[in-house]
């Protein structure tokens, strides 16, 4: 597959063997990876254009990086899919459930909970930028 | 007796007697009576109920459990044993009262849990002196369960932290694993050796953190056996610095060590380097690419002063604060390569301690820090004395 059609995914993750590991399945799945490992590298690379989606991890060099990243996102371009990857649910207690529509307020389309299995972050980034998503 | 025993005032006393003299006797003789208990910062007062019979007794239990009973042995319709028998809750503090001290009352209301006895006819002196000694016992019970309490705690959050530290390597290695099998990268090994050589490193963490614990249990359960014996600080510190050298060059760091020669100390010669090991190693680790780590060894009186300065990262005075804490790891962009368990200023300051020393630290941010510790010689054993 030739590098301009490939569709370029941002992933935040500050932990370097989840962040290698997250490559190795998306590059496998024919995404390009953008990778930043901290909140501050991530920044300057939401620029219209550099990428279709993002996987972030939500507790970076600031516990809510995430969404923080994630509001950005979503103000440049609010159909750029968002992921956030997060275990706050399970050391906290704290749920993020569809009770409390978590989109309203962080604006991501989909949490995912560590342990991440990699075949559900595959198949969140199919459903996002599938048939509906259309985007670039 | 409740579940939250802080602050009580008031004890709830519960008089059981089938004379109706003894029971205004006892109330009028504890009315205004209260006892100061300094060392729990509270003075204790008294409320009192009473009940004339048995079954009027077990009613009063029933609706309310006392802190403190005080139960005649002959009731008109059952004895006091029977009265304790038969209460389900036995979370109160008993004295019986009787008459006839018999040895076998004694020791049958004592199985039952009775705390102490009173002898009839007692004065108002005596019944207020077995009060102030059941009020003082109910507060020693329960600063010991809240003390137990908090023990507990603190353990069910190490282990929790310490589930959370093993739980991400493992996560890392099975996901590696993963990957391998799945064949990822095709089917040529070396495309998979940054994969294995993450692996070994994480496990070789999970390791280190796993034997730094073991190290800690032992340190604080006082089971670590230790060798006292004459140690050779210049040679202890060469040590010291030959096990950081590859560290050091890998961080491209120069590693000094300056110890006036003959330099020695009684100590147990592991304990001694793990001192040196881990001052020198945290000084190298947290250090940047061309730094310095310098470890300083000199006898000070019946001590010996150990000082470790590094060109380092440094801290902050908010890093510095909460340093010595167990799983505590600096995160910041400086440290995210840096691998530990987090236990390593755990275990040195509590090694210091057995010699009667501290820890001391100064940092100036991204300029470097040094520790600095005194270590008294262990006592000497006669043997090691014997033969200087």
């Amino acid at each position: 597959m030739n590098d301009k059609t490939k569709i370029k995914i941002l992933v935040v993750e500050d932990d370097p063997d989840m962040m290698e590991q997250m490559k190795v399945y998306l590059e496998s799945e024919s995404y390009e990876v953008v990778a930043a490992s901290t909140q501050k590298e991530a920044e300057p690379i939401i620029r219209p254009g550099a990428f279709s989606a993002a996987v972030l991890d939500l507790m970076m060099e600031n516990p809510d990086s995430g969404f923080v990243l994630s509001h950005k996102i979503k103000k440049m371009d609010p159909k750029i899919p968002v992921v956030i990857v997060t275990s706050v649910t399970k050391e906290t207690g704290f749920y993020f459930d569809k009770a409390h529509d978590p989109k309203a307020w962080i604006k991501a389309d989909a949490i995912i909970h560590k342990e991440l299995r990699f075949e559900q972050l595959k198949a969140e980034l199919r459903r996002l930028l599938g048939a509906g998503g259309g985007h670039e | 007796m409740n579940d939250d025993p802080l602050p009580v005032h008031q004890l709830d006393v519960l008089i059981v007697d089938d004379e109706a003299g003894m029971r205004a006797g006892a109330e009028r003789s504890l009315e205004g009576f209260s006892v100061p208990l300094p060392e729990f910062s509270e003075t204790v007062t008294f409320a009192v109920r009473s009940a004339a019979t048995g079954e009027e007794a077990l009613a009063q239990l029933k609706a309310k459990t006392p802190d403190i009973l005080l139960l005649d042995y002959k009731l008109p319709d059952m004895t006091g044993i029977d009265v304790l028998a038969a209460s389900s809750s036995g979370d109160f503090l008993t004295i019986m009262i009787t008459a006839f001290a018999s040895l076998e009352v004694a020791v049958t209301a004592t199985k039952r849990g009775a705390f102490d006895f009173l002898a009839k006819p007692f004065t108002p002196e005596e019944l207020r002196a077995t009060i102030s000694k059941a009020a003082r016992s109910i507060y020693l019970h329960r600063k010991a369960r809240r003390l137990e309490e908090e023990k507990r705690q603190v353990r069910f959050e190490f282990i929790s932290v310490l589930a959370h530290e093993l739980k991400s390597p493992l996560a890392a290695v099975e996901g590696y694993m993963h990957l391998m099998k799945e064949r990822m990268k095709g089917p040529e090994l070396e495309a998979y050796d940054s994969m294995i050589e993450r692996s070994v490193t994480r496990i070789g963490g999970m390791r280190k953190l796993v034997m730094d614990l073991l190290d800690l249990t032992r340190l604080e359960s006082g089971k670590k056996k230790r060798a006292l014996e004459p140690v050779d600080l210049v040679k202890a510190a060469g040590l010291a610095a030959e096990a950081v050298a590859s560290l050091a060059e890998a961080k491209k760091v120069a590693v000094e060590v300056k110890v006036p020669a003959g330099l020695a100390m009684t100590a147990d010669p592991g304990e001694v380097d793990m001192i040196l090991s881990n001052l020198l190693t945290n000084a190298v680790k947290y250090n940047k690419p061309g730094g310095r780590a310098t470890l300083e060894l000199e006898r000070a009186g019946g001590s010996v002063a150990i000082r470790c300065t590094d060109t380092g990262i440094g801290m902050t005075e908010e890093e510095l604060a909460k340093l010595f804490g167990e799983f505590v790891r600096m995160k910041n962009e400086h440290t995210r390569n840096i691998d530990g368990s987090g236990l390593g200023l755990s275990i040195l300051k509590k090694v210091v301690k057995l010699y009667g020393g501290e820890v001391k630290v100064r940092s100036k941010y991204g300029e470097g820090t040094t520790f600095e510790l005194t270590l008294k010689d262990a006592p000497v054993p006669a043997t090691v004395e014997a033969a200087r």
